[in-house]
């Protein structure tokens, strides 16, 4: 028996759906007789979300999904033992349905370019020595030990990295201020306060990955002169809490935290900041308030965080997915990293994909792709044979894209011209059973509660917009309702303090642009397009289609569907709520919206 | 666990971790031991135990895989090894006694080992 492992199983993906998966693998592998000489290690996010629990088995490559502790005899037996794929477990491509065995072949992976996402689901993330193993502090090695400040601030210029928390600032210059400012006490900050609800990110990699982000944040600190930094995470966010408190302890136990970093004489100490969680809380100065211990409130950025930000000193502060990629710039070079993206959009943006789309889960791809291979390559299509009716993107506050922009390359410039921003890569598909009006108004809902409060324009003008909205969905809306609408956004874009206030009306002034008659159909036809606004719609009957199984009557919580036995029914729309229990039992598509 | 003092500790610590993760890294050498029923019979679990000791010892980087049965029962247990683009080489009847030869032979010196070979296909 060796040492040395033949096989990895690698699992990812659990989510808590398997729990009793893991300990199941070790005990077949053990009863097998394979410890020993097959390993099972509970690596981090692989992206392929609503596929887990995933496995990947490597160096055969094989991939299977959706993993129980059932299937593990079986696949014990077949794959690790007799080297033979079990067909059943393999990922089937949703539109062929074609069984496909090996990662490398599953298009979601191959469409993708993973530079932040290298090692997620790749290594262990709990263990320092799997990150060594993969080149993990040779760029701080190669920084400390061969480069001046002024050269690691140079090259991350050089690539045109920008900023991954939103706003896309490049992050070069952002170092250079910091460098450049006054005081001999600096500080360096990741944002680890993901705020959008449909990002996941940012949790992701520091779950999967935390190591990288904290050798991005000593190479950052070394170039702006800061021997001080903070991880900011919220308290909900406990998996990337102890993942990122663990890899602290661990780089400190290793001699690449604390005094003397590798025998460079750079001192640098990082801590963990837990605070309590809101969307506005991401905003780089409320976040340094939360930090500070301080309500998380934003304040004018008139004078920069650079020069005077935590605690009133110079401060760079830098999202986690931007620091991650920071340690492959040095490694790799500004050359390889500007090389991929566009013109002004440098390198690779990952995005989760949520909504109706049949690959959920977190995808990277190079800046650039567009909408239509973001959805139908990478994303896998719509599901149930549906349109695609809009992608939503950049968080609460993005915008609406419609399917005539399917072609449009995704980078920051594209984005906000079409009204729509690239934010941190939230993206939301819809289909054409999702009401934009009903969409844009839950966005605003939960903007007005995320909304702090400081700025008049944003508390009032979000909330009066919300108001105006739900008396659209509701068939009360009024045409002038529209243009108020967009003045409103106008006003709470241009008066409110920071990104939030900035960016809030954007859902409901990108649907404007581009589904107004989505919006004239529910205020003058009172009618819902999409069959989702309830005060607008009705369910019925179709006679040709239904068979008169009855089923839709003794589902029908109201009692308001009648009918004799194997005659078609009919549904009271007096007595109708639109619950919609109908229209989902029914075995043979014979209820209708209209 | 020790302090790294400098990047030369560092460069040393990643080569002796690096066998830990052979699994995922990659490697121009792939030796495939057929693992089917056949195979399994015929001792290839023995075989493949060899193998993987023989190149532990001798810090070889390699991958070893199983495959089911590719039909030539009579032979098992099958080994196939191929390095880089050369051409795959199968050896048949492999016994545990054979792999230190195999081993020194074809991996290390690059000479197949013509009386043992089955077949070859080419890479």
């Amino acid at each position: 028996m060796t040492e040395q492992y033949r096989a990895d199983v690698l699992v990812s993906c659990l989510h808590d759906r398997a729990p009793e998966l893991i300990p199941a693998l070790e005990a077949e592998i053990e009863q097998r007789g394979l410890e020993g000489e097959v390993r099972v290690v509970e690596a981090g996010c692989r992206g392929f979300c609503h596929m887990g629990p995933v496995l990947l088995i490597e160096p055969d490559n094989v991939f299977y999904v959706g993993v129980q502790a059932a299937d593990v005899p079986e696949l014990v037996e077949e794959t690790l033992v007799k080297g033979r794929v079990v067909e059943r477990l393999s990922y089937k491509e949703p539109s062929t349905h074609a069984c496909i065995s090996y990662c490398r072949d599953i298009p979601f992976y191959n469409k993708q370019e993973r530079i932040v996402l290298r090692h997620c689901g790749m290594i262990n993330p709990e263990s320092v020595e799997e990150y060594i193993a993969v080149g993990g502090y040779q760029a701080l090695g190669k920084v400390l030990g061969s480069m001046a400040p002024e050269d690691v601030i140079k090259e991350v210029k050089e690539s045109g990295l920008r900023g991954r928390g939103g706003a896309g600032f490049s992050t070069g210059r952002k170092w250079e201020s910091a460098r450049k400012a006054e005081g001999e006490v600096k500080y360096v900050l990741a944002n680890g306060d993901e705020g959008d609800p449909n990002c996941f990110m940012d949790r992701a990699l520091m779950e999967a990955d935390p190591h990288s982000v904290l050798e991005g944040m000593i190479i950052g600190a070394y170039a702006i002169g800061a021997h001080e930094g903070f991880v900011y995470i919220p308290y909900e966010h406990a998996g990337s809490a102890k993942a990122m408190g663990n890899a602290i302890r661990q780089a400190k136990e290793y001699g690449l935290l604390g005094e003397d970093i590798m025998g460079s004489g750079f001192d640098f100490s990082l801590e963990l900041r837990l605070g309590a969680h809101s969307f506005v809380g991401g905003e780089s100065t409320a976040l340094m308030h939360a930090v500070e211990g301080k309500v998380s409130e934003p304040r004018p950025k008139h004078v920069h965080t650079t020069d005077v930000g935590l605690w009133g000193r110079p401060s760079c502060l830098n999202n986690v997915k931007t620091w991650n990629i920071v340690p492959e710039i040095i490694n790799r070079g500004a050359e390889w990293f500007s090389s991929i993206g566009t013109e002004n959009s440098k390198g690779t943006q990952v995005f989760s994909l949520a909504g109706k789309i049949n690959n959920v889960g977190l995808a990277e791809v190079p800046m650039g792709i567009t909408v239509r291979e973001l959805v139908y390559d990478v994303g896998g299509g719509i599901p149930d044979g549906q349109e695609f009716k809009a992608l939503q993107i950049g968080g609460p506050s993005g915008g609406f894209l419609p399917p005539d922009l399917l072609d449009m390359p995704m980078d920051y410039e594209t984005l906000a011209e079409a009204g729509s921003m690239m934010g941190t890569g939230g993206v939301i598909i819809l289909d054409d059973r999702t009401c934009v009006v009903d969409t844009a108004r839950y966005f605003l809902d939960f903007l007005q509660d995320e909304s702090c409060g400081k700025c008049t324009s944003c508390r009032e003008g979000i909330r009066r917009m919300l108001e105006i909205l739900t008396r659209i969905v509701e068939g009360e809306g009024k045409l002038e309702d529209l243009d108020t609408l967009e003045r409103l956004g106008r006003v709470v874009k241009s008066v409110s303090l920071c990104g939030l206030g900035k960016t809030a009306p954007n859902p409901v002034l990108s649907t404007l642009r581009y589904f107004r008659d989505e919006y004239v159909a529910h205020i003058v036809d009172h009618k819902c397009p999409a069959g989702v606004c309830k005060a607008l719609i009705e369910y019925y009957i179709i006679e040709d289609a239904c068979t008169g199984c009855g089923l839709c009557r003794r589902k029908c919580p109201q009692e308001a569907i009648s009918g004799e036995k194997k005659k078609p029914h009919v549904i009271d729309p007096e007595l109708c709520i639109k619950c919609g229990v109908c229209f989902d039992v029914c075995r043979f598509d014979a209820v209708g919206v209209r | 666990m020790p302090k790294l003092k400098s990047l030369e500790e560092l460069e040393k610590l990643r080569q002796q971790l690096q066998g830990d993760i052979k699994a995922r890294a990659g490697t121009s050498t792939t030796i495939t031991v057929g693992m089917g029923t056949c195979g399994i019979a015929a001792g290839a679990r023995e075989v493949m135990h060899a193998i993987l000791a023989e190149l532990d010892a001798r810090g070889i980087d390699a991958h070893v895989t199983t495959v089911g049965c590719i039909g030539m029962c009579s032979r098992e247990p099958l080994v196939d090894i191929q390095q880089g683009d050369e051409p795959r080489v199968t050896y048949g009847n492999v016994s545990p006694e054979m792999v230190p030869r195999l081993i020194t032979e074809h991996l290390v010196e690059g000479n197949v080992i013509e009386e043992w070979a089955v077949g070859r296909v080419e890479g």
